[in-house]
């Protein structure tokens, strides 16, 4: 199995409504290379079943066009677009063994029997379960169930895999395992992945990209990293990871830096991503762990009174929830070291950031 | 439990804290729980009881158990029963044939014992009609002399054996009737005359056109049951209002509306004649034939095999077919590879369920079948209030009942009953 497999997929304005009145699909444009492991992230009703459901072909797109490695595939029939798919029921068909499941797209394809029996066994040691291949679906685990699912959608060789939230059904555990060996089938097989799934932690571990999505629209399109460090706005921000938001007017824009008043009469510096002009209203985004507690004076250029509320002891860290310029929901994590200070609650002190954590957002769209 | 071995476990009988046996302790706390249950389903057990099963039991009885002729001329029973026939008899069996019809006009049931008499040998119900006016005559031996001078038909052989055969209540010569067999002289089964074979080709007939009918509904049902099962709700509302219409609608009435339709002066010969398909001397006989039959009930037995296959398929989720595209099957492909063998339970119990409601059919047929539309509960119908054979009836009602128990034994053995969804 070679290294340079894979289908690039591309979405050229697409849109998709399905009552006529309302678009769940507002203006696709997305461009997925090669080998690419593409997860899509979103709350429910966001839109990613029905892009999925358009790029197999079980769903026209209502403008715009689809490309299959540069070809437009509008009009092509399903069964014709050669994509492995895993559905998140698995789809296992219950009337045929588990042999016969992944023989099916061998044998519609009119391989011979010694072929097929080859590729079925192939594929059964692929996914470690070797010997299973006369039982029923309904006879296997649901992780089991699970692998004969992606060993069904790689059996015939697809250039693109599909697959919508294959792993939701599954325990905490025995998801990490699978996400390993997902990832681990892709890396060998070179094959490109578009993942469906609105869990965040599974999408950062997983992909090469990530399209987070919202109300039909792509919000951000970037690396796990980028996405966590350099939310694009608001929504990605509070979406991705845990955020700390402060809401205030700008005030003055010096290149990439802004000065952002909040609403309790302070002023901060933020590194400027998408804010109107002067006089816009920000959404300023700090993750947690970023933010110091009673830092040394003039270490931070942000500094701010606080008060804590409530204090969580989470092990390994410990949660402080603060009130800050009139939210008492500001959350900060204190690394559980021996050199930590000794909180309590009721106490004020002074909670400290650097301008480049902070990032000052557009208020629509939150 | 005692361990005895390492890895082996025995059991012994487990109890409760108080020393009583688990077993016990368990099906006293159920008790109350199962004595509620049965109170529950008494009103109901009774009902059946006392509406279904008793009178079909009583029914089935009937078929093998005909007491007319042994309760209305006992004499000549015990006669029988003691003296074998042979031939004619003599004086003693004449004598006690006589003074049974004596008895017989005085409490006028000489009429009923000739039917009776009759199911086996025609024109017995007018010999002993006759002979019952003429018992005056018959006041002292010799009975013989007496009798055959009213009717020589008493020294019918024939007749004696039928008698002899009657004569014992318990019998299976109703059933011997409903396949279409007799005794004949000598007391052996053998076929009744080719032109009385009525039944065995009613069975035929009906078993046929029963397969027919549930064919034809599976045929026009699983479609529609597929659209039902698969629309997006506000049309597949519509769609079962639609379907369940004909439930709302007297069958009578729509067995009517089938004769408006169908005459040779209904709607749609008119619709063809207007046409000019056909002349006004062509009109197609549409009805009081076996196509009325079949139209008629498939078009009234439609709904029990679109709600059985929509209910199954309500079940099959959209992602099987999708995911066999996906996989390369063309539509028809996936359609016989994997959504089909998942819609067999559906069919199943739609095929059975109307081929056991079409075997009993009665109204139907009755009203558009004429003659060769006529299945085997037209003959049953006829045999309870006409001929007022009711053993024959109930023969042939049992081996219609013989015949539903052995497809759903069959039915069972292939498929499983267990794999039958009716709902
Ligand atoms: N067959 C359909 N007919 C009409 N509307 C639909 C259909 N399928 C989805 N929708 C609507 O389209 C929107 C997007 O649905 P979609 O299934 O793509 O969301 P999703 O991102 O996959 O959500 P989830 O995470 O819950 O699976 C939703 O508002 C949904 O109600
Ligand atoms: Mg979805």
């Amino acid at each position: 199995m070679g290294t340079n497999k894979g289908a690039s997929v591309r979405f050229e304005s697409v849109q998709k409504s399905y009552d006529g009145e309302t678009l769940v699909i507002k203006d696709l444009n997305l461009d997925i290379p090669r080998g690419e492991f593409l997860t899509m992230l979103g709350p429910s009703g966001s839109g990613k079943t029905t892009t999925l459901m358009m790029l197999a072909g079980f769903e026209p797109a209502t403008h715009g066009e689809i490309f299959l490695n540069d070809r437009p595939i509008n009009d092509v029939p399903p069964h014709k677009r050669g994509i492995g798919m895993v559905f998140q029921d698995y789809a296992l068909f219950p009337h045929m063994s588990v042999a016969e499941n992944l023989a099916f797209p061998l044998k519609v394809r009119k391989l011979p029997a010694a072929v097929v029996e080859e590729k079925v066994t192939r594929a059964l040691e692929m996914v470690e379960l070797p010997g299973f291949g006369d039982r029923r679906p309904a006879q296997l685990s649901g992780g089991q169930q699970q692998r004969v699912a992606v060993a069904r959608a790689l059996v015939f060789d697809p250039d693109l895999i599909l697959m919508d939230e294959p792993l939701g059904a599954l325990d905490k555990q025995l998801r990490e395992q699978m996400q390993y060996e997902i990832k681990h089938i892709h890396k060998n097989l070179g094959v490109t992945v578009i993942y469906v799934t609105h869990d965040q932690a599974e999408a950062l571990t997983m992909a090469d990209r990530i399209a987070v999505f919202n109300d039909g629209v792509i919000q951000q399109l970037s690396t796990p990293d980028e996405l966590y460090e350099k939310p694009a706005n608001a929504f990605v921000a509070q979406f991705i990871g845990e955020n700390n938001r402060l809401n205030g007017t700008v005030r003055k824009i010096d290149g990439n830096v802004c000065l952002v008043e909040l609403d309790c009469g302070n002023t901060v510096r933020a590194e400027k991503v998408n804010v109107g002009g002067v006089g816009a209203r920000a959404i300023l985004s700090i993750r947690p762990e970023r933010i110091e507690l009673a830092p040394k004076k003039g270490a931070m250029a942000n500094n701010l009174r606080a008060r804590i509320e409530e204090l969580i002891y989470l092990g390994d860290h410990i949660r402080v929830r603060m009130s800050v310029s009139k939210t008492d929901d500001f959350v900060v994590k204190v690394r559980n070291a021996s050199s930590r200070p000794a909180l309590s609650v009721g106490e004020e002190l002074n909670v400290g950031w650097h301008s480049k954590d902070c990032r000052a957002l557009d208020f629509n769209g939150a | 439990m005692t361990v005895t071995a390492p890895g082996r476990v025995e059991l012994t009988a487990l109890t409760t804290g108080d020393g009583t046996p688990l077993k016990l302790a368990l099906a006293q706390a159920t008790r109350r729980a199962r004595r509620r249950a049965f109170l529950l389903v008494c009103p109901l057990l009774l009902f059946v009881l006392v509406t279904f099963a008793v009178p079909i039991a009583q029914m089935l009885y009937l078929s093998i158990n005909n007491p007319i002729f042994s309760q209305h001329m006992p004499r000549l029973t015990a006669y029988l029963q003691a003296n074998p026939v042979r031939g004619v008899p003599g004086e003693e069996g004449f004598a006690a044939l006589a003074l049974d019809l004596i008895d017989a006009k005085k409490n006028r049931t000489a009429a009923r014992v000739g039917v009776r008499i009759n199911y086996a040998r025609a024109g017995s119900i007018s010999l002993f009609k006759s002979t019952a006016r003429k018992v005056r005559k018959l006041t002292g031996p010799p009975y013989r002399e007496k009798l055959l001078k009213i009717n020589e038909d008493w020294a019918d052989l024939h007749l004696w054996r039928v008698m002899e055969r009657a004569s014992s209540s318990h019998t299976l010569s109703f059933y011997a009737a409903a396949i279409d067999l007799t005794y004949d002289l000598d007391g052996n089964l053998v076929q009744v005359e080719p032109e009385r074979r009525i039944y065995v080709l009613l069975f035929i007939r009906t078993w046929v056109l029963s397969a027919v009918i549930a064919f034809l509904c599976l045929l026009l049902g699983y479609p529609v049951a597929h659209l039902l099962a698969t629309l997006p709700l506000r049309y597949s509302n519509l769609l079962m209002i639609m379907v369940l219409l004909p439930f709302w609608t007297s069958l009578l009435v729509r067995t009517t509306s089938w004769i408006a339709l169908l005459q040779s002066q209904g709607v749609i010969n008119d619709l063809l004649v207007l046409l000019g398909i056909v002349g006004e001397e062509g009109r197609v006989q549409m009805m009081y034939n076996q196509l009325g039959t079949i139209v008629a009930m498939t078009h009234i037995l439609l709904p029990f095999m679109i709600l059985p296959l929509y209910s199954v398929m309500k079940t099959i989720p959209p992602d099987y077919v999708r995911a066999a595209r996906s996989l390369g099957a063309t539509p028809l492909t996936a359609f016989l590879k994997v959504y089909f063998p998942q819609s067999v339970p559906g069919i199943g119990a739609g095929f059975l369920l109307v081929f056991i409601l079409a075997i009993g059919y009665y109204i139907t047929p009755a009203l558009v079948g004429g003659s060769s539309g006529q299945l085997i509960s037209n003959q049953i119908a006829f045999h309870m209030q006409i001929s007022l054979n009711w053993s024959l009836a109930a023969a042939l009602g049992a081996i219609l009942l013989f015949g539903v128990v052995l497809i759903y034994w069959l039915y069972d053995r292939l498929i499983g009953i267990d794999n039958m969804k009716l709902g």
